[in-house]
């Protein structure tokens, strides 16, 4: 079959017919996949509640509350978890855009008390072999690297180097620390203020 | 033409990284570890294959004026449906290539082959150049990954092979894929110079 | 006001496209070989870039976001940006032939430019407006075209010693955009505002 001439009827028709089947294929595809797409979203977030909150037997996701840091920013989500009726404590996921290569989202887990019980590093860009190893570090219990079990309320989360700061930065990685633990900060905030005014009194 | 000689092409006589010198951006951009150069020459090599042979199928179809704007059409929804497909079973996967996913649109090589070679060829040869060019364009990132790995890292694929603090971090990073890419390029170069003599 | 300022000197010199997020890359190493086809280059790039992002940006908000069409922003971005290219090839050719012609084959390539592409998409995944995005665009394409022009410098004084016939042409080219790299990194960490 001889290829097609160049007319602009040939050519428009050609064209759109490939558009169109193109645009059915994917919107038919899109239909498919929405689902699955959404829910594996849902699962990320769903793990890091768990991974950083001590038991809890309600489902956070569905109570969550929002928190704005700053007037016209993107709010933080706070994740409440009950055991029972008891508060149990909350996992507050929050961002900070001043990571040494923009934004860094972490999710902390906060028990009843304020402690910290652990954290998930969501996403970042940061610099691999630097600050890409908070993922690690503040967990770790060496010198005064681990924020695991501190509790923002008494001890003060600013790196060492800056005052009254009693944290371990990551080495060579300090603008990447200071983003960390200002997103912790932010969160216990964001924390502080759905156990004084949102808390769900089941008595 | 035999079907293993036109693989064999794609692999090594017409490598598009290494010969070509095609597809720079995202050889350069994904092999900060071995197992994401392999995913994402998997993935271009997947939508090589299928627009090779949806083009090939419909180069009759098209007449010559539209054809650079009907094969990106092509090739984009082959792209957008490997989006889709990524975000919905292989998030981490997706995550971690980034915006280098929807840049196979524009990866040179990607056009440069369907204008090179399926709108003039059969599907079923377009099919086995497609093949061909993947592979080859799979093993050099492939290759590329595992070398900026171990020697930024000392793992590859993640098993150790050296500790990390023997390790020169800057390859993992954009100077030393740079670097890497130009010695991998120069050793091969050398090799090939000494086949010919 | 500081962040359009902010927004400049992160896409020129801390995230340059070529030396921090790897796009560019084939025009980089094609049209570096001599100042002037770079200089050219990167005004052309600008252009696109900077027309480029405007009408994704818009077309972004105004027609995939309202029906929920973001599955098409692949085809419909790549589209628009062969016909500005098509576009700016018919201008260049009546108003600047000399440039034109020295752009020679590269010119149609500025569609394949993952630079070009990838800004666009950029703007929509950071969320910026289109004042933002319009000032990103720029200032990235400046960054490009510093690149370019850095390499193209680079490269002419190479073209005159003596290299290993291994190394010649692309690899040592390679090699030196790696150092060049290395000095971008010491711009990275500088924030402004």
């Amino acid at each position: 079959m001889k290829k097609l001439p160049s007319t602009l009827t040939y050519m428009t028709v050609s064209l759109g017919v490939i558009t169109i089947v193109a645009g059915a294929l994917l919107a038919w595809v899109h239909e498919i996949t929405a689902a699955p797409i959404a829910e594996a979203a849902q699962r990320k977030q769903v793990e890091a509640i768990r991974a950083v909150l001590p038991e809890f037997d309600n489902d956070p996701t569905s109570q969550k509350v929002t928190w704005t840091p700053m007037a016209g920013s993107e709010p933080f989500m706070i994740f409440p978890a009950y055991k029972g009726n008891t508060f149990a404590g909350a996992a507050v996921e929050g961002y900070s855009l001043n990571g040494f290569s923009g934004e860094v989202r972490i999710m902390y887990g906060f028990n009843a008390a304020g402690d910290i019980t652990g954290y998930e590093v969501l996403s970042h860009a940061e610099t691999p072999g630097l600050g890409a190893k908070m993922n690690e570090w503040f967990r770790t219990d060496m010198g005064r690297r681990s924020v695991i079990g501190k509790n923002p309320a008494r001890t003060s989360m600013y790196v060492t180097k800056d005052p009254g700061g009693e944290i371990d930065a990551i080495t060579a990685a300090t603008i990447s620390s200071r983003a960390f633990l200002s997103t912790l900060r932010e969160c216990y905030d964001a924390f502080v203020y759905y156990k004084t005014e949102k808390t769900v009194s089941n008595e | 033409m035999n079907k293993l000689r036109i693989i064999y092409n794609g692999l090594v006589t017409e490598n598009p990284t290494f010969v070509l010198l095609l597809g720079m951006c995202p050889t350069l951009g994904t092999t900060g570890s071995a197992i994401t150069g392999l995913s994402m020459g998997l993935a271009t090599s997947g939508v090589l294959v299928c627009s090779n042979a949806a083009i090939s199928a419909i180069k009759n179809m098209v007449p010559d004026k539209v054809r650079i704007p009907a094969y990106i059409v092509v090739i984009a929804t082959f792209v957008t449906l490997l989006q889709m497909f990524m975000q919905a079973y292989l998030p981490s996967l997706n995550e971690s290539l980034g915006i280098f996913i929807p840049l196979i649109v524009v990866n040179c090589i990607l056009l440069g082959r369907t204008e090179a070679y399926a709108s003039r060829h059969s599907v079923i040869d377009s099919v086995f150049d497609g093949i061909g060019i993947g592979c080859g364009f799979t093993v050099a990132l492939t290759l590329l990954g595992s070398i900026r790995e171990l020697l930024g890292t000392g793992t590859v694929f993640g098993a150790r092979i050296f500790p990390e603090t023997y390790g020169s971090l800057v390859f993992v990073l954009a100077p030393g894929a740079f670097i890497a890419l130009g010695f991998l390029i120069a050793i091969i170069n050398h090799v090939r110079n000494r086949n010919k003599s | 006001m500081i962040t359009y300022i902010s927004i400049i000197i992160t896409a020129i010199f801390v995230n340059n496209i070529v030396f921090a997020q790897f796009l560019g890359i084939c025009p980089f190493l094609g049209v570096s070989k001599k100042l002037s086809s770079a200089a050219g280059m990167g005004a052309a790039v600008t252009f696109v870039m900077a027309l480029a992002t405007c009408v994704t940006w818009l077309l972004q908000k105004y027609v995939l976001d309202v029906f929920g069409l973001g599955y098409m922003q692949t085809i419909l971005f790549i589209l628009v940006i062969a016909a500005l290219v098509q576009m700016l090839e018919i201008i260049l050719k009546k108003i600047a032939p000399a440039l034109y012609s020295a752009l020679g084959v590269f010119l149609p390539l500025i569609t394949t430019n993952c630079a070009v592409l990838g800004v666009a998409i950029l703007v929509t995944q950071k969320g910026l407006s289109l004042g933002e995005s319009l000032v990103y665009a720029v200032a990235t394409a400046l960054g490009f075209t510093l690149a370019l022009v850095l390499f193209a410098g680079i490269r002419e004084r190479l073209a005159l010693t003596e290299v290993p016939s291994p190394m010649r042409g692309i690899p040592i080219a390679l090699i030196c955009a790696g150092l060049l790299a290395m000095a971008f990194m010491g711009f990275a960490g500088i924030s402004v505002g």
